[in-house]
């Protein structure tokens, strides 16, 4: 197993070794139905040779876009046994967003999910130089189009069932650890996203290294719901799935992956913080409604979970009684609740991507849930450094990873070397060579450092996000954001104060926290945009604002990014609005410009202020939303700012 | 007399020959002429449109051609017969489904049981067996359930599967009715209104299911519908209804240039 360097090769090897045992499943027509390694393999090499059949030739790339599904991800493997270069897109984007990836990577063919997707592609064809067939899984309302240019999954297998095998095997002779495995696009909170070329080198090696560190088997099960554009995704759902066999399943549709979830039970998990919350939040919701026996239940072994959960997952020493109450509470609570979370099996569960919230990620793990916390990025093929069991903690994000070196440099970016950073983004050696150095150290463009006792990494902020206020004093706007977004009430902050005396803040509200909490208090509201701008939430977050400011004046360093003034935003931020990227980070710099009116409102003392915003509805078409928004103070704790010099 | 010619439309779909031919139908409530002496065809595979203003005559029309209504003069021809005066049930086995205007789901039930219902008119075994479950009943629940199931998968309620349909927002409920007609596998699928108070969003959805329903499994679709915007772009041909009398019939493009139709839309003054 040693001398298997690519990802097809762990395809034949998974078919070999267990393929009886099942690789994908997908819940259809309400039933889970299965592919077994062998079944998979068959399949896979069908599509190849289809794909070589229609013309793909050796480094061609291939967009694949369309949601989670077994037939999506065999085909990114079929890309690659065929000779070709997958490229997954997000299926929310919009057509430009497609048109200049598409674009970018000369894409010779796409295979799409259904017809939503082949008509974002068809829209932008006429642009795409080269783009020369489609492929698409689900023909519904596809009947009339042009099929000299397009095709469907069940013809593409079928040409490649009656098609030679020779062409194929020639192709997959020919390919080493140094060939290129896939191509991710980054979200792009600046500019326009790159393409990062990644080798079979640079998944295998990650993966191996990732799935012995958490002793990851072939019996696991994952639930494959995140997009599979983000690099996350394709190593825990192909990489890793490869090289351990494990079985990736596939939700139904995207409205049922929590009841998916249920009924999977994954063995390993991973989900960014805001799911996290979001399913905490549901249950909380739910927990209002129970009745006052069962809710004092909850409250009271909770509270002991607080205590006692966290050190029995660190195999900590805990009094007998102490046990015992822990295991009382598990029967009668923790139990029922991590089934009806779907987190019974979890045995490895992480996240990652933004800082996680104290309570949150202690509540998780006060159940019994082995949350860890993980750094990551696309050009690292995720995996920079992993929490250790036994090591875990809400503020760090671990050690490095086997095989993964570590290097903070003087002005506090953190830079990496490992087997999995990647080999270059497309077509743009400049870029390349200004984040990889030619000793192989990457810049990850995060400013953080290593705690001396522990070794573990903690990341303030986006280095170029990191500013001075006039007064000379540190601004890590990420650094405030986060502890308000630890309010279930708010969904999204954006703090300003770079070059500034003070600082200011955007907030969304969390339209689901909120609205529940309206209803409880009998407060009616039309739209999102008068329930936000509603007095007594203005006051309560107001509260949260005043709280984030106490916490922020203990640090010596930060103390003064304590927000002055804010504003609940009277729309959400959106990935199609460009106001954030497709993995849900906020553009900091697109929101300051296209809410420069809002900003100066808040710096100038207004009370409110008259604005009109550009918005897109789902559908693409553009709209204006008009708002008069209000200005509120938040209190302020006087503290003595040690400036960056006297810091330094 | 009937027309069996088939033609393609302009879009690619083959429309054949006529499936239901209403031939000079009055129908009247004691003394009221709902409906006065109106006469129009329904062909194999089109999407068939019925508009008019309130009060128009469109839904007593729609229970026309579904049998549920008797008209005192005129025939209904169905597949080159004359049709009898029907019981409901009889109608349904003839492959005719329909939707109501107001809603009318057992709201107690699940979706899922609720688009069962659709296939009552395909089992065959007894209740008793059905309620035991035994021998020839639980082979022929499991085959209709699978069609249920490409139903709820087609119309992408999944979601929902196991929701009681009285917790169901008013857009859902629409396309849970619409589940349960498609469950029957009609031939002729009468939908009455199956836009009214929906938003922009809903009735975008429902017009894609609409048409990929006609594209798919080519099933022909009368409905009515008040969304001038929507009847326009769905259908191959409109009739149009004032008063109970028919005062315009073909293209939408036709229709919309008939004067007739544009007085009665802006309004005249009547007699």
């Amino acid at each position: 197993m040693t001398d298997l360097h690519t990802i097809p090769a762990y395809l034949d090897r998974n078919a070999t070794d267990f393929g009886d045992a099942a690789a994908y499943r997908e819940k259809e027509y309400g039933i889970w139905q299965e592919w077994t390694w062998s079944d998979a393999r068959t399949e896979i090499e069908e599509m190849a040779r289809g794909l070589i059949g229609l013309g793909l030739e050796i480094g061609e790339h291939v967009a694949v876009i369309g949601r989670n599904r077994p037939q999506l991800y065999m085909s990114m493997v079929a890309v690659q046994c065929a000779g070709g270069i997958p490229v997954p897109l997000y299926q929310d984007a919009v057509g430009e967003e497609i048109a200049y990836v598409l674009g970018n990577c000369s894409a010779k063919f796409v295979i799409a999910g259904d017809q939503e997707q082949v008509d974002k592609v068809e829209e932008v064809r006429a642009r795409i130089e080269g783009l020369r067939h489609i492929v698409y899984l689900d023909g519904r309302g596809l009947r009339k189009y042009d099929h000299s240019v397009m095709s469907s999954m069940e013809t593409l297998r079928e040409a490649g069932r009656n098609a030679d095998r020779a062409e194929m095997d020639r192709r997959r002779a020919q390919q080493t650890g140094a060939t290129t495995c896939v191509m991710l696009y980054t979200s792009g909170t600046t500019g326009k996203p790159k393409g990062v070329v990644l080798s079979h080198d640079n998944i295998v090696s990650t993966s191996k290294a990732s799935s012995g560190f958490d002793n990851l088997r072939q019996s696991d099960e994952v639930l494959a719901y995140l997009p599979m554009a983000w690099v996350g995704d394709f190593i825990f759902s192909i990489g890793q799935a490869m090289v351990t066999g494990f079985t990736v399943n596939c939700p139904e549709s995207a409205d049922t992956i929590m009841h998916d979830l249920r009924e999977i039970g994954p063995t390993y998990y991973f989900a960014p913080p805001r799911v996290f919350e979001t399913q905490l939040t549901s249950v909380m919701i739910r927990m209002e409604d129970a009745s006052r026996p069962k809710k004092a239940m909850f409250d009271h072994f909770m509270a002991h979970a607080k205590g006692v959960g966290p050190r029995l997952l660190d195999g900590e020493d805990v009094g007998f009684f102490d046990r015992m109450k822990y295991k009382l509470g598990e029967l009668l609570v923790f139990g029922p609740l991590k089934n009806t979370l779907g987190l019974s099996r979890v045995r490895v569960g992480y996240t990652a991507g933004e800082a996680i919230g104290p309570e949150l990620f202690d509540f998780y793990r006060s159940i019994g849930i082995n949350l860890k916390q993980l750094y990551g990025q696309t050009e690292a093929s995720v995996f920079i450094t992993q929490q250790k069991d036994n090591e875990v903690r809400s503020d760090t994000v671990g050690t490095p990873t086997p095989g993964v070196e570590l290097r903070i440099a003087e002005n506090g970016e953190v830079f990496y070397r490992s087997p999995g950073s990647f080999v270059e983004y497309y077509q743009n050696p400049e870029s390349t060579a200004s984040t990889k150095d030619p000793e192989g150290w990457v810049a990850t463009g995060d400013a953080g450092f290593i705690e001396e006792d522990t070794g573990h990494l903690r990341i303030i902020d986006r280095a170029k996000d990191v500013g001075k206020m006039a007064s000379g004093a540190l601004f890590a706007p990420k650094f405030v954001e986060n502890k308000l977004k630890f309010f279930p009430d708010i969904y999204e902050a954006v703090v300003f104060g770079n070059g500034r005396d003070r600082c200011v803040a955007f907030i969304n509200i969390d339209l689901t926290a909120v609205g529940n909490w309206a209803e409880r208090n009998n407060i009616a509201y039309a739209s999102y945009q008068e329930l936000a701008q509603h007095p007594r939430v203005l006051a309560t977050i107001t509260d949260h604002v005043n709280a984030v400011n106490r916490l922020v004046a203990e640090d010596d360093m930060l103390a003064g990014c304590q927000v002055h003034r804010f504003l609940v935003l009277h729309k959400q931020l959106d990935a199609d609005d460009e106001e954030m990227t497709r993995t849900q980070k906020v553009k900091r710099r697109l929101i300051e410009e296209k809410y420069a009116d809002l900003i100066e409102g808040l710096y100038s003392g207004a009370e409110e202020v008259y604005t009109e915003t550009d918005v897109t509805y789902e559908d693409g078409r553009k709209g204006k939303i008009k708002a008069t928004v209000k200005m509120c103070d938040a209190e302020v704790v006087p503290v003595d700012v040690k400036t960056l010099e006297a810091a330094e | 007399m009937l027309d069996t010619d088939t033609f393609t439309t302009p879009d690619g779909r083959t429309i054949g020959g006529t499936v239901m031919d209403l031939r000079n139908i009055t129908l009247r409530f004691g003394g009221v002429e709902a409906i006065k002496d109106i006469s129009f065809d329904i062909r194999e595979g089109e999407i068939r449109a019925i508009i008019g203003p309130n009060g128009a005559g469109k839904s007593s029309m729609l229970n026309v051609i579904s049998g549920f209504y008797v008209p005192q003069e005129g025939e209904v021809w169905y597949r080159g017969k004359p049709r009898p005066q029907m019981k409901p049930y009889e109608v349904a086995q003839q492959g005719i489904a329909r939707t109501f205007q107001n809603i009318a789901l057992f709201e107690g039930m699940s979706v899922l049981d609720n688009v069962m219902c659709g296939r009552l008119g395909h089992m065959n075994t007894n209740i008793l067996s059905q309620a035991i479950w035994w021998g020839k009943a639980a082979k022929e629940e499991t085959e209709n359930r699978a069609v249920v199931e490409r139903v709820i998968d087609f119309l992408e309620i999944q979601a929902i599967r196991k929701t009681p349909v009285g917790r169901l927002p008013y857009g859902l409920k629409k396309r849970v009715e619409l589940a349960r007609a498609l469950a029957a596998q009609p031939s002729l699928l009468l939908l009455d209104e199956p836009m009214a108070g929906m938003n922009v969003e809903e009735k975008e959805d429902m017009s894609r299911f609409i048409l990929d329903v006609n594209d798919e499994f080519g099933t022909t679709i009368a409905l009515i519908e008040h969304d001038m915007g929507v009847v326009m772009d769905l259908s191959d041909r409109v009739v149009v209804m004032d008063y109970g009398r028919k005062i315009g019939d073909g293209t939408p493009d036709e229709v919309r240039n008939n004067q007739d139709v544009i007085d009665a839309y802006l309004g005249v003054a009547h007699d």
